[in-house]
């Protein structure tokens, strides 16, 4: 081994400002570099989705703005059909993967995995400055497809062949701007297989004395169950982005069958199936929603026990849930391909195996539900948001179970019953896991506090806000509104339907401005914040044994010796009402 | 192609410089699988890997399985060549484990001996490799995208299977290059080449599946 025995590395601190702050070896700058790369997307993607609301409810409008960002796209500033198509493919992509899947796993897990289990850093430092550095250049690749010829691709962030494999000929941004994004996927499945390396294990070598697996936090059995899962599910879409690329710029056939027309042009594929793309795509597709979602369970869980005063109700079988979880994700992928042209005895075995994840997922919700259950609940922000997590896991959850039905997915597919039911249970959930983690960890984070009065507001506002966007949206779905459609005015079926989609846009836009007050929030307490003790929240974990923000090298030559689990909130007889895995007595 | 296995081996620097926390500090519960961080990150790196060869193994069954007529190009000269491959690859397998003992027993030199047979075998399969492409390429006129039998799919998984699987075997050769170098410098010991060992058993094993699926079953006979 690199280092010498009985003594730990300590990172000289001495070093400039690119070593410290850019290409820094240490967790918690890149936790940092992360979180702030996701920020950014997120309001990238809030745009965009602005801009797609908009054209939705009001598409003969004119706005010179529109014209002036995409000349091709909005001539005299009317959206055509493909530049709403591909700012739906850009939103999808950024979201699910610059901001649902880094933020999580990459921000907070990289900033807080090291420091609950009592390690000095991640296994591998510089494999995970790389992972970073990759990452952000798939975000720089994706996002260069705006300014190419063509604009940004149109095939969705599915990107289902034959439209994807084909290029120029299937739509203006199908040329170079597909291509990026294939690119840009490739190169973030990559990092996301280092930085899964990386975390799996820092979890299984680097735990302090004492610190045994069923002592963790239930934030590192998230974060590990998602590097698991991570490891498995991104390698295939790697093999599937590699063979893609291969059918746009070398001429094989893997997705293309024989005699497909495309803009009345005979090509000259033969052999390959566009099916077996899907099936790639979901075989990661689906173990994505749980990479997006289990570190903010962890985190959630966490949080509601800390501000409830009282131990998470069932520890192991939390951990016992995600895990299954984690199994489950990978055998029902066949769910998102129902009217793909499956045979039915197949959508049966999917059907079942994907109701099968809602018993793990109750046990999670009870056990949640059992964790405040006569706890003194303290409702600061975080713990609002947690709440709010519990409550949209539940609204996006149970309309899982209705689409995992193949009778009723096909018809609900391709509707915006689909459309409000992923953006609950996978958007909306984990940005509330990641908002309740940032209010958490902030304190930690920079040794400041956030505002309470400005983070409740947030809460309440986004709460209502984010309910009122997509609870409609199943509605619509029901009515038979397709989803992916740039323009629903000439449908008379759809004329009804104009006052929903009018209050769905105009939440949107009241949603998307309230995030303002926490990007504000986010600032002002990063210079301005009142100062943050050592452990402001009085929780138990390791990370609350060092002072705000920890130093570079966290606890140095002192490893903590750890006497007990993560949750000893309350206990009879104790001093105080919480005794930190630290603490003897 | 196969952009982690060439990324990875490359950046051994990167791999090379663990985290390690002091002997004292372990108590979490025993040490899992009784190994370091490096041959574990390597064991995962391995898994992650053998899931995007699997994928390619998939689209090679289905590719085969829907196409009637699947051609059978390998004749005796073929089939002979790629078990001379085997063979090659095979040994470089043994001598790697025995540069990997040699390591465990302390006698580097020896093991800076063996690890530059594993490169030479690499090599010579490297080689042997493209030779076999280009009479594919050049004599039988199979490409990437074409191929006489208006099977387009034929050539498409069989370079992409094998041109994965040589990538693989390219970065190795490189990898342990670097290794054998820095070992001959009194740098790295023994978890390191145990590591480069992971790695190129794996890719050893890779092969393993690739000549009977698809030399073996496509032999004109």
């Amino acid at each position: 081994m690199a280092a010498p025995a009985g003594r730990p590395k300590v990172t000289n601190m001495n070093h400039g400002f690119l070593r410290r702050y850019l290409f820094s070896t240490d967790h918690k700058t890149i936790g940092l570099q992360y979180i702030t790369l996701s920020i950014f997307a997120a309001f990238v993607g809030i745009a965009l989705s602005v801009l797609m609301r908009f054209h939705l409810v009001y598409p003969e409008s004119r706005w010179r703005l529109l014209e002036t960002l995409w000349p091709d796209g909005a001539p005299g500033g009317v959206m055509t059909p493909e530049l709403y198509l591909s700012l739906m493919t850009m939103h999808g992509t950024i979201m699910v993967f610059f901001l649902l899947t880094t933020v999580p796993q990459g921000g907070f897990g990289n900033y807080f995995l090291p420091l609950q289990i009592g390690a000095a850093d991640m296994a591998f430092p510089r494999l995970n400055m790389l992972s970073f550095w990759t990452t952000f250049l798939s975000f720089v690749v994706l996002c260069a497809a705006f300014f190419v010829e063509g604009g940004a691709p149109l095939a969705g962030w599915t990107a289902y062949p034959p439209l994807s494999a084909v290029g120029q000929i299937a739509g203006p941004g199908q040329g170079l701007g597909q291509t990026l994004w294939v690119l840009s996927i490739a190169l973030f499945c990559i990092a996301s297989l280092m930085g899964a390396i990386n975390f799996i294990t820092t979890t299984l070598e680097l735990r302090t004395r004492g610190m045994s697996l069923l002592r963790m936090p239930l934030t590192c059995w998230g974060w590990f169950t998602t590097a698991i899962i991570s490891l498995f599910a991104f390698g295939v879409l790697l093999a599937g982005g590699v063979l893609l690329l291969l059918d746009r710029e070398a001429g094989t056939s893997f997705f293309l069958p024989a005699g497909l027309m495309i803009n009345d042009k005979l090509l000259a594929n033969k052999g390959g199936s566009p099916l077996l793309f899907q099936h790639l795509f979901w075989f990661f597709g689906h173990p994505e929603v749980y990479i997006a979602i289990l570190p903010g369970m962890g985190a959630v869980s966490t949080i509601l026990a800390t501000f409830s005063r009282k131990p998470v109700f069932g520890y192991r079988a939390m951990i016992w849930a995600m895990l299954i979880i984690g199994f489950l994700s990978f055998v029902v992928w066949g769910h998102h391909m129902f009217i793909s042209g499956m045979s039915p005895y197949s959508s049966i075995a999917f059907s079942l195996l994907t109701v099968t994840v809602g018993v793990p997922s109750a046990i999670k919700t009870f056990n949640w539900l059992g964790t405040i259950w006569g706890g003194s609940l303290r409702l600061t922000t975080a713990m609002l948001f947690a709440l709010g997590f519990v409550s949209v896991f539940i609204s996006g959850g149970l309309t899982g179970l209705i689409l995992g039905q193949p009778a009723l997915d096909s018809y609900f597919h391709d509707t915006y019953f689909v459309v409000g039911h992923f953006h609950m249970i996978m958007g909306v959930a984990t940005v509330f896991a990641a908002f309740a983690a940032t209010f958490y960890w902030f304190p930690k984070m920079r040794g400041r506090m956030m505002n309470e009065t400005l983070g409740r507001i947030h809460f309440y506002l986004t709460f209502i806000g984010v309910y009122a966007i997509f609870i409609p949206m199943h509605f619509a779905g029901i009515a038979g509104n397709p989803r992916r459609y740039a323009d629903f005015a000439q449908f008379d079926f759809l004329k009804d339907l104009s006052f929903l989609h009018k209050a769905t846009t105009h939440a949107a836009f009241f949603t998307a401005a309230v995030q303002l007050l926490f990007l504000f929030n986010f600032l002002w307490s990063w210079w301005k914040g009142p100062k943050a003790g050592q452990n402001p929240w009085h929780a138990t974990t390791l990370e609350w044994t060092l002072p705000s923000p920890p130093p570079e090298e966290n606890f140095g030559h002192n490893p903590p010796q750890v006497h007990r689990g993560p949750y000893d909130y309350s206990l009879p007889g104790a001093p105080k009402d919480f005794l930190m895995q630290q603490e003897e007595r | 192609m196969g952009l982690p296995a060439v990324a990875i081996p490359f950046l051994g620097k990167l791999i090379l410089s663990t985290h390690t926390q002091p002997d004292t500090t372990w108590a979490g519960g025993g040490s899992p699988f009784a190994i370091g961080s490096k041959p574990l990150g390597m064991w995962l790196f391995v898994v992650s890997d053998a899931l995007t060869f699997s994928t390619f193994l998939v689209i090679y069954t289905y590719a085969r399985l829907s196409n009637p007529g699947w051609p059978s190009p390998f004749g005796p000269s073929s089939i002979a060549q790629a078990t001379l491959m085997t063979f090659v690859l095979l040994t470089s397998s043994y001598t790697m484990a025995l540069a990997v003992n040699a390591m465990k027993t302390g006698r580097r030199g020896r093991a800076v001996r063996m690890l530059l047979a594993t490169v030479g075998l690499g090599l010579a399969f490297v080689g042997l490799h493209i030779a076999e492409w280009m009479h594919l390429i050049r004599v039988e006129g199979v490409t990437l995208a074409a191929n006489p039998w208006n099977q387009p799919l034929f050539g498409a998984t069989f370079f992409t299977l094998t041109g994965l699987h040589m990538a693989h075997v390219a970065a190795g050769v490189l990898y342990l290059a670097i290794v054998a170098a820095a070992l001959s410098r009194n740098k790295l010991d023994a978890h390191d080449v145990e590591t480069s060992g992971l790695y190129w058993h794996f890719v050893d094993l890779v092969w393993m599946f690739i000549f009977p699926l698809v030399y073996l079953m496509s032999a004109k006979l």
